[in-house]
């Protein structure tokens, strides 16, 4: 298994994650090794087994749909790195 | 008395009952040793003294009224992945190093409940993920039995502070082995419950179809004693069970006569240093002098695909999980820049650590369109073998034995470039995880001076067996007396 460094930064773009070019390298060579230990699951027979999502028996579990207090908006809004009018505060979406 | 620090929480309770001692005089004795010892071990992100001097006035007023329960008026240690009310929640990370959680996780609002006092709040490493608490963005914690040795992770800061006495008992949090490895390489016991025994309300989330919070303590007793208060069902977490909880004390009997223990080949694996084999072979032994039915030729045979397995499914859910740090609602926030995408970015990498971003980018990869199918489907495929080599083994066995970890505490810095090695040392726990099952972490003798550590798995459910056997064992052995020769 070996990446590619165009491979890394489409990764990267994926999950909106910056990187620098001596990242990409470093990131390419470490997860190129990584995944090397993936292949090992290729010799898995997997054939008409059901993938397992959660361990445990539970199947849709549902509450009722009952109103109860929220947080305040001050506490919710006490960690917000910009905020204005009790909003938080981002850049502009569409230019 | 001048050891109060060291005393477990039964031994507290017993003393707080008896109006012996106070909570405030407890609390004071545990807050001066955590400042003696704690230049050496480094195991807190925040001391929150003032709260803890508070906390215990409370909790004597509660006794003093009559009103004691097991944990009432004793100091703990919170791992720093858990939210607790206006006190600092970091997950050890610049992306939170300002953090104040609005709300108090589930765990916190039963331990308040029984009147609990906090002392502080634990390193680890980045958002729980590694395996030596040396990818906190702050510092590296050091393990009180040899203080160039890592105390393994992620709950590093949590094993470290409980087997230095920095407090009676703390509480870890478990994806991968994060709070059974640390306990193993420290000498104390750790916890990992059942999938759904535990509520994940207010732990922040790595991988939500593993992570389990869980009790690291000094004894059994304790544990099963932190396990009464904070198990239990809660509607805010979907995947917790609404089984009654048990007492787990009543399971603490000195008697394993024809308990069956399977112990598992594939547990024994190539590269293993052979004292500890020698350790657990021996604590095997004494097992079965004790009078339990020992078959030493099981076989889990998809263990050797769990670590592949768990290298994508923990990341995969990571990189979900990861994407709502977008320095919008809280938390860092590359502030300079008016184009969205660049502050997004900038955030993500400025904020995050290495070993977070190369989860993110391997559970990004797994997901992505051309590879679902053959990492992440195939890994959750994989996962259903793993859990019915469990399923089958527990119509046999009553609990199976191994190793914690490969090796004993290795040094800082040994494997912090090579992340491939560093995941090998999870090798014996993560499998447990990936089938939701409950293990627990007792010592079980010393290597070079490190403590080696023992694994006891079972069923779905079944933390009353692995508590029995734990405290058999535990009973019968002199380990979890000793300490180590801190200041």
């Amino acid at each position: 298994m070996n990446l590619s460094a165009d491979e890394v930064r489409h990764i990267a773009l994926l999950a909106r994650l910056g990187i620098s070019d001596d990242e990409v390298e470093k990131f390419r060579t470490q997860l190129s090794n990584i995944m090397e230990n993936f292949e090992i699951l290729k010799q898995v027979d997997t054939t008409d087994l059901p993938p397992t999502a959660q361990s445990i028996n539970l199947e849709n579990v549902y509450r009722p749909d009952e109103p109860t207090p929220s947080l305040p908006p001050s506490d919710v809004l006490a960690n917000a790195p910009g905020q204005e009018d009790g909003s938080f505060k981002v850049n502009a979406v569409l230019e | 008395m001048s050891d109060l620090h060291k005393i477990t929480i039964h031994e507290a309770h017993k003393l707080l009952k008896e109006k012996k001692v106070s909570s405030v005089e407890l609390t004071e004795a545990v807050l001066e040793h955590l400042h003696k010892v704690e230049g050496k071990v480094r195991a807190c992100v925040t001391i929150t003294d003032e709260q803890a001097r508070q906390y215990a006035k409370a909790a004597d007023k509660a006794i003093a009224a009559g009103n004691i329960k097991h944990l009432t008026g004793v100091p703990a240690l919170i791992k720093d992945v858990i939210c607790t009310k206006g006190i600092r929640t970091t997950c050890s990370s610049k992306m939170l190093e300002n953090f104040v959680p609005p709300y108090d996780a589930n765990v916190i609002e039963k331990l308040k409940a029984d009147g609990y006092v906090i002392v502080g709040k634990t390193n680890m490493d980045e958002f729980a993920m590694g395996s030596s608490t040396e990818n906190s963005a702050f510092f590296v914690t050091h393990n009180p039995w040899n203080l160039d040795c890592v105390p393994g992770g992620s709950s590093g800061g949590s094993a470290a502070g409980t087997a230095s006495d920095e407090a009676i008992y703390s509480l870890g949090s478990d994806t991968g082995g994060s709070i059974r490895q640390p306990a193993g390489l420290c000498g104390v016991v750790g916890l990992k419950p059942t999938y759904g025994r535990v509520s994940r309300y207010g732990l922040v989330a790595f991988a939500s179809s593993l992570d389990q919070i869980g009790p690291i303590t000094k004894d059994v007793t304790d544990c099963a004693l932190v396990m009464n208060t904070i198990s239990g069902h809660d509607k805010r977490d979907s995947t917790t069970v609404p089984y009654e909880v048990p007492d787990y004390t009543k399971a603490l009997k000195a008697n394993i006569k024809n308990v069956r223990i399977g112990i598992p080949r594939e547990y024994f694996v190539e590269g293993m240093q052979p004292a500890v084999r020698q350790a657990i072979e021996a604590a095997i032994n004494k097992m079965e002098e004790l009078g339990a039915k020992v078959d030493r030729n099981v076989s889990l045979p998809n263990t050797e695909y769990g670590l592949a397995a768990y290298y994508i499914l923990a990341p995969s859910e990571a990189s979900a999980n990861l994407a709502r740090y977008d320095g919008v609602k809280y938390g860092f926030s590359y502030r300079d820049t008016t184009n969205m995408w660049e502050a997004m970015e900038k955030t993500k990498q400025y904020g995050f650590g290495d070993e977070v971003k190369r989860r993110i980018m391997l559970g990004t990869y797994a997901l992505s369109a051309g590879y679902y199918d053959a990492y992440y489907l195939k890994a959750q495929k994989v996962r259903t073998l793993i859990k019915r080599d469990f399923e089958k083994a527990f119509g046999q066995y009553d609990v199976l034995v191994t190793p914690v970890s490969p090796t004993v505490a290795f040094k800082i810095g040994e494997k912090v470039d090579d992340p491939v090695q560093m995941y090998l040392s999870d090798v014996c726990t993560l499998p447990i995880n990936i089938a939701g099952v409950p293990a627990i972490s007792i010592p079980a003798g010393f290597v070079d001076g490190l403590p080696v550590g023992m694994q006891i798995i079972g069923k779905h459910f079944s933390e009353e067996m692995l508590l029995r056997v734990a405290y058999a064992y535990e009973q019968a052995t002199p380990w979890h007396t000793k300490k180590p020769a801190l200041a």
